[in-house]
């Protein structure tokens, strides 16, 4: 049955990577770079004219919400069911359970992506931004194509879990699933959930839209779009720091402190993430949703998750830091980090990439997400400061950064202009980090509305007013930033469609030369016990918590100048 | 990379007390702080809804516009009413109705809801907090303006095109 051509063996990491696989993983990390190229351009439209008016306010809703779905769904989705393809079938040594159904959940996902693509770009006066709460009300084809999309991803997840299976069944893989597995498994069960619930309100809109159904609850439509749409991006967390692990043990031979910790968090997340719903759901009227039913989903509940994160906060560095230990890279507390191999993308893109979703993502999600201090927050540029730190310089920067392996190992070619390539990270991080502080800053501070595309002139109406003019000044620094961020993203899409198309064929030998995974990794002999400590990590960890407990209690502060509510 | 048998693998001390650390932080700020600043805090979003039919609440708020009628600006009138009293105001695409002046530190109850679409009730300019508004809910919560001056909103949750239209005013007297 096994012919030479349809599996081989990776020169650097030694998976048997078979071809029905590699295909799969090739076609759905393309269609995620398209995404990202087409979202990229429309995030042009949205920088300008939130910088400096530069767009009608018509152009501009219908261009965030080009940006919105195909950066926050269509890139992200399709590297996420590159990523399970890579996890179940390669990283478990075993065939795709279907390739034909793989193909299938491509091909649902290529045509719902047109389809909301069409039905934005052909409707500009009817579109909806990306939180389309009825009784805004978009054409049947747009949810008839969120809806196939989605049918899509559910069964590319059905092909992961069934792959899975496929591994034990035939014992191409046994014992328990390694930690980078085990992570994308916990995002599959996520993705499960929440496209079960995606289901439940993008179905009910779809015969609203058509006119099967007379008319929706717009506050039950939103707490269950919540109930969707907060956990998609649980399973972008879940992705994201199993790319984190990933890329530690490609860069340097990572590896985890302690699996125990580690999978206990991931499983974290499968008990308590989804009740982060209720932090969309902050400032609903009370009495239609109790300050009980508040606190109970951010407060006790939700912390798990929360905990969750900060256990990985501390692994992931960690990992590097027991990576390069092991490496030899062991005197003091820090020269593990100096000495890190920074001319690599891929690294770079993981440092940055855990800094700034820890720093700025996700201290700020908790913190928008206090019952109180939601109400300086709320649909303020904050929440886009917020969510840019944790899908932008977080799950969008390490995928960028995985990415590096993917164009050598799976498509066995140089990466084309690999100078280049070492700056596309800071670029971009640098980038994303400068408009997520200006938008944080804005928000809180200044109160500047999102979705606002006339904050200059209000159309010139007798009620418009100004802005003071720390409010410009920081407008300029979010738009700088997001002008490096566009630049290293061009960057990015431009040496990975370069080296797709025209980078040097790389043979085993070179590949095994030139990205051998670092020593320790191979050496699966060291059980914890003999694994260095981590205090450099420790410490890091420590001015971690200090910073967001001052932030946090900065924030209450803050919001204790306001006037008085709800006494 | 097979792990073996993670399970029985001690965690090292420093692992296990960042672990402690995080839960501590997780419990004591993250989850107290809310209930602590219930008590303690006068900023909470604490109030009552009620469902309500947007034609009633249209008539309730013109009765209130029309008891305390103080002038007229932008081509929408402007409502003065005593202090401790019961405030009203509504959202549409794409405006916040009526214009409200009132006393610096004085209590009143707002009362708040929109008639068609969700909207974004934010006290922007400058910035104070923001409620969420619902078609067919009626926000009843009360509140204190502390610092006189000249409040802007602007709605903060997209209801249409024309969405950045909908602006309103609320000044504040000493």
């Amino acid at each position: 049955m096994a012919q030479p051509a349809e599996a081989r063996t990776c020169p650097v990491t030694g998976f048997r990577v078979h071809r029905a696989a590699e295909d799969l993983v090739k076609a759905n990390a393309v269609a995620a770079v398209v995404a990202l190229l087409l979202g990229g351009l429309a995030a042009i439209v949205v920088l300008f004219t939130r910088w400096m008016g530069a767009f009608r306010p018509e152009t501009f809703y219908q261009y965030l919400a080009l940006h919105a779905w195909n950066m926050l769904i269509f890139w992200i989705i399709f590297f996420e069911i590159a990523l399970l393809h890579f996890a179940g079938s390669i990283m478990l040594n075993t065939r795709p359970a279907s390739p034909a159904a793989g193909w299938l959940a491509f091909a649902l996902m290529v045509l719902g992506a047109l389809m909301v693509e069409r039905a934005i770009l052909t409707n500009p006066l009817n579109h909806l931004s990306f939180q389309p709460y009825p009784p805004l009300r978009g054409t049947p084809d747009f949810y008839l194509g969120t809806i196939l999309f989605a049918v899509g991803a559910l069964l590319g997840v059905g092909v992961f879990f069934a792959t899975v299976h496929r591994a034990y069944r035939e014992g191409t893989h046994t014992g328990p699933l390694p930690l980078v597995v085990f992570g994308a498994f916990v995002a599959a069960v996520l993705a499960v959930a929440t496209l079960l619930v995606g289901a439940l309100v993008f179905v009910p809109a779809f015969l609203w839209s058509a006119g099967i159904v007379p008319e929706l609850n717009p506050f039950l439509w939103k707490v269950a779009y919540w109930g969707f749409g907060h956990p998609s991006q649980q399973i972008n967390l879940a992705a994201t720091i199993t790319v984190w692990y990933l890329l530690s043990q490609l860069t340097v031979g990572g590896r985890t402190p302690s699996e125990k910790i580690s999978r206990a968090a991931f499983v974290l997340y499968l008990v308590a993430i989804n009740l982060g719903s209720a932090h969309h759901l902050q400032t609903e009227p009370s009495g239609a949703l109790s300050v009980g039913w508040k606190w109970i989903n951010t407060g006790y509940l939700m912390h798990l998750a929360v905990l969750g994160s900060m256990i990985h906060a501390f692994a992931v560095p960690g990992s590097v830091e027991v990576g390069q230990r092991l490496r030899g890279y062991s005197r003091g507390l820090f020269d593990w980090l100096v000495r890190a191999p920074w001319h690599n993308p891929a690294f770079s893109s993981l440092v940055l990439s855990v800094a700034l979703f820890g720093f700025l993502g996700g201290t700020t999600g908790v913190i928008a997400g206090t019952e109180q201090l939601n109400m300086k927050w709320h649909n303020t540029t904050a929440i886009m400061g917020h969510f840019h730190g944790v899908v932008v310089a977080g799950t969008t920067l390490a995928f960028m950064g995985i990415t590096w392996y993917v164009l050598p190992l799976i498509f066995r070619r140089r990466v084309v202009g690999e100078r280049w390539a070492r700056w596309q990270p800071w670029l971009f991080g640098i980038g994303v980090g400068l408009l997520v502080l200006a938008f944080m800053q804005l928000g809180v501070r200044y109160g500047l509305p999102r979705k606002q595309p006339d904050i200059f002139r209000f159309r010139g109406l007798p009620l418009a007013f100004q802005w003071p003019a720390e409010v410009y000044a920081l407008l300029t620094v979010a738009g700088i930033g997001g002008l490096l961020a566009l630049v290293g993203g061009a960057l990015f899409v431009a040496l990975v469609v370069a080296t797709v198309l025209f980078g040097k064929r790389l043979t085993d030998d070179e590949l095994r030369r030139e990205y051998a995974v670092p020593a320790a990794a191979g050496n699966p002999g060291h059980s914890a016990k003999e694994l260095p400590a981590v205090p450099g990590t420790f410490v890091l960890c420590l001015v971690f918590a200090a910073f967001f407990v001052l932030m946090y209690l900065g924030n209450y502060w803050n919001l204790s100048r306001a006037w008085p509510i709800g006494g | 990379m097979a792990p073996g048998a993670w399970w029985e693998e001690p965690v090292h001390p420093l692992e296990r007390a960042w672990v402690v650390i995080a839960s501590l932080i997780a419990v004591v700020f993250f989850s107290a702080m809310m209930l602590v600043w219930h008590a303690l805090g006068q900023q909470n979003v604490r109030g009552r809804a009620y469902r309500v039919d947007p034609k009633a609440y249209q008539a309730e708020v013109e009765r209130f516009v029309q008891q305390y009628k103080a002038g007229e600006e932008a081509g929408q009138p402007v409502v003065a009413p005593p202090p401790g009293s019961d405030v009203y105001m509504l959202a549409q695409r794409f405006r916040f109705y009526p214009i409200l002046r009132l006393k610096a530190g004085e209590r009143y109850v707002l009362h708040v809801a929109s008639i068609d679409y969700l909207h974004g009730f934010s006290i922007t300019q400058p910035h104070v907090w923001n409620l969420q508004l619902y078609p067919g809910y009626e926000w009843v919560i009360p509140f204190t303006p502390r610092e006189p001056g000249t409040y802007h909103m602007a709605c903060n949750d997209f209801c249409g095109v024309g969405h950045e239209m909908m602006l309103g005013k609320i000044v504040v007297e000493r």
